[in-house]
């Protein structure tokens, strides 16, 4: 049965297309009322995630329940709730702005007819597009479009919004305009699934995260939760780096010395036994010149790449 | 809620198929056959040539039947061609299929709206040759009573009653045509392959048609009695091959939209 305090929770979801697992065994939670960050690199099964949950293309197998009901089953009573930004803009060339909009709400036979014009003038305007609304979308920017493509999402009240990848070809401003509009759509209650392959991007604006690694789900939680999972390690700054290390050695701690431009740095993963408090005393009682010294939690980025694999390569 | 049969959906498909340059470049190119054929009548004078052609410079009402004759065979169905064949293949291509879908239109809807349009293209360009024939007709030819092919005369607005009644005839003709487009749409997502698909069996279907050893199979190609409506224009009419045909177009309607249903209605949106 299905969780009410969720908004997309899956089951084993699996796509195949042929012999190969596109998605795998998925096990989404995301919960209601958060901002859910969609990690992964480029073609770890997000995009075909999001389509399965938007009832696009059909599971090979594996349930998928979207705001409490069963999907793709009871589509039309799911998605008129749902506004969606799905692998980048989708208009019409030979359409001004505002036609565009108003052809893909009149698709929507929930969206009252006699307020279309103004629905979508208001989403034009959220998404600072209102100047251009009566030109041909021919005629836009790839940034321009993407924005058009979060008007549509906007046309309606939603619970829930799926954006695949929102800020993909915005500008800096844009980026941050997009920022603003989630954490203000997240305040009125709205829940938001952002996918990204852009870290800073979610670490910015999400509360909870999911990351995808070959069409695998590898982890998800809170942001916090998902930062605690990795060994916090302490990173001191010194130019005696060797008997720093021997020192740290006599506490039971393996450091190793990184080289930088001006400073050697050693570093070693904190153990549980030892109290980092008695570590500076311990060097400075060795002999050891200590110029800096920290307890470092892994970024989310370290946890990211040691998830997914630092390499540039596709995953196959 | 409100305006739940979602008209507004195919009100907006009507406007964006009749917005599109494209729409107005083909049904001008349509409105050009009978305006060629006139003047070019005009120019040379009539003698040889179908029956249709020789009368014309006798009654000017004659262009719209032989714009009519000449425009069924290729250039009619090139238009409905490229208009069915874009049907959901463009949507596909230019992206917007998988936001009218998450919309959400409804599968099936969106099908059945996209057919109506289709129609209502086919009517709009049977129509168009048909009126700018009775215009060029007027304008280049004298106008009178006209001589049916029963011997009978009729006057002119029975005449063009008459043609109003062939362009239907015409329209007809084209729907079960249109559904094959509509079913080769959902089979891509490149709209000048299924445009080119659609009208390279419709030349392949014409072909058959003349062939004297495929005679079994005649009576079920769609375009059969495309040329027949010189039944419309006896005294009285004779409707037989008005309901062939209707019956014939029904049934590629059933078949082909049955098609389109089965392969839309599951197949994985990845455009």
């Amino acid at each position: 049965m299905s969780d009410g305090s969720l908004a997309i929770e899956t089951g084993g979801l699996t796509k195949r297309f042929g012999a190969q697992a596109a998605v795998e065994n998925v096990d989404l939670r995301v919960p209601r009322g958060s901002v859910f960050g969609f990690l992964g690199p480029n073609g770890s099964g997000k995009t075909t995630t999001i389509r399965m949950l938007l009832g696009l293309i059909s599971a090979s197998s594996g349930t998928a329940t979207v705001l409490g009901e069963s999907m793709p089953a009871r589509l039309r009573a799911v998605l008129p709730n749902v506004g969606a930004l799905v692998e980048g803009p989708g208009f019409y060339p030979f359409l001004s702005g505002t036609a565009n909009l108003r052809r893909l709400d009149s698709a929507d036979r929930h969206a009252p007819s006699d307020s279309r014009a103004a629905r979508v003038e208001a989403a034009l305007d959220r998404v600072g597009l209102a100047g251009v609304g009566r030109k041909k979308v021919k005629a836009y920017s790839l940034g321009m479009k993407q924005r058009l493509g979060l008007a549509n999402a906007l046309l309606m009240p939603r619970d829930l919004l799926v954006l695949d990848e929102p800020t993909n070809g915005l500008d800096p401003q844009g980026t941050r305009e997009v920022r603003s509009l989630v954490s203000s759509l997240a305040a009125e209650g709205t829940t938001v699934f952002v996918s990204s392959h852009l870290l800073a991007e979610i670490e910015q604006m999400c509360t909870h995260a999911a990351v995808m690694s070959a069409g695998r789900l590898v982890a998800q939680g809170t942001l916090e939760e998902l930062r605690r999972v990795g060994e916090p390690g302490i990173r001191l700054s010194t130019p005696d780096a060797a008997a720093a290390v021997s020192a740290l050695a006599g506490l039971g701690l393996l450091a190793s010395i990184e080289h930088g431009a001006s400073d050697q740095a050693v570093v070693a993963p904190l153990g549980s036994s030892v109290n980092p408090d008695d570590i500076v005393p311990a060097l400075v009682a060795a002999g050891v010149r200590v110029r800096a010294f920290a307890v470092e939690r892994p970024s989310l980025e370290d946890r990211f790449v040691a998830l997914t694999g630092e390499g540039f390569d596709v995953a196959q | 809620m409100r305006n739940s049969v979602g008209l507004a959906l195919l009100a907006s498909e009507i406007t964006v198929l009749f917005r599109r340059k494209r729409t107005w470049a083909m049904l001008l190119a349509l409105a050009a056959v009978p305006v060629l054929v006139a003047v070019a009548v005009k120019i040379t004078g009539s003698g040889r040539g179908p029956a249709f052609i020789s009368q014309i410079s006798e009654n000017g009402l004659f262009v719209t039947f032989a714009g009519l004759l000449l425009a069924v065979p290729l250039f009619l169905p090139l238009t409905v061609g490229v208009v069915s064949g874009d049907a959901i293949a463009g949507e596909a291509s230019t992206g917007t299929l998988r936001y009218l879908l998450v919309a959400p239109a409804g599968r099936i809807r969106l099908l059945v709206i996209k057919y109506i349009g289709i129609a209502l293209f086919c009517l709009a360009a049977s129509l168009t040759v048909a009126v700018a024939g009775a215009l060029i007709g007027a304008a280049l030819f004298p106008i009178g009573p006209t001589t049916l092919l029963s011997g009978d005369t009729i006057d002119v607005g029975d005449a063009l009653l008459r043609a109003l009644l062939i362009a239907l005839y015409v329209t007809l003709s084209l729907l079960g045509f249109a559904a094959v487009g509509l079913f080769i749409s959902t089979l891509t997502d490149v709209p000048v392959g299924a445009m080119a698909a659609t009208v390279v069996l419709d030349v392949a279907v014409q072909i058959a048609d003349s062939l004297p050893q495929l005679e079994w199979l005649h009576p079920f190609l769609f375009s059969h009695y495309w040329l027949s409506f010189g039944d419309l224009l006896r005294q009285p009419i004779a409707w037989d091959s008005f309901a062939s045909n209707a019956v014939l177009q029904a049934g590629y309607i059933v078949v082909f939209g049955a098609l389109a249903y089965a392969r839309f209605a599951r197949k994985d949106i990845l455009s």
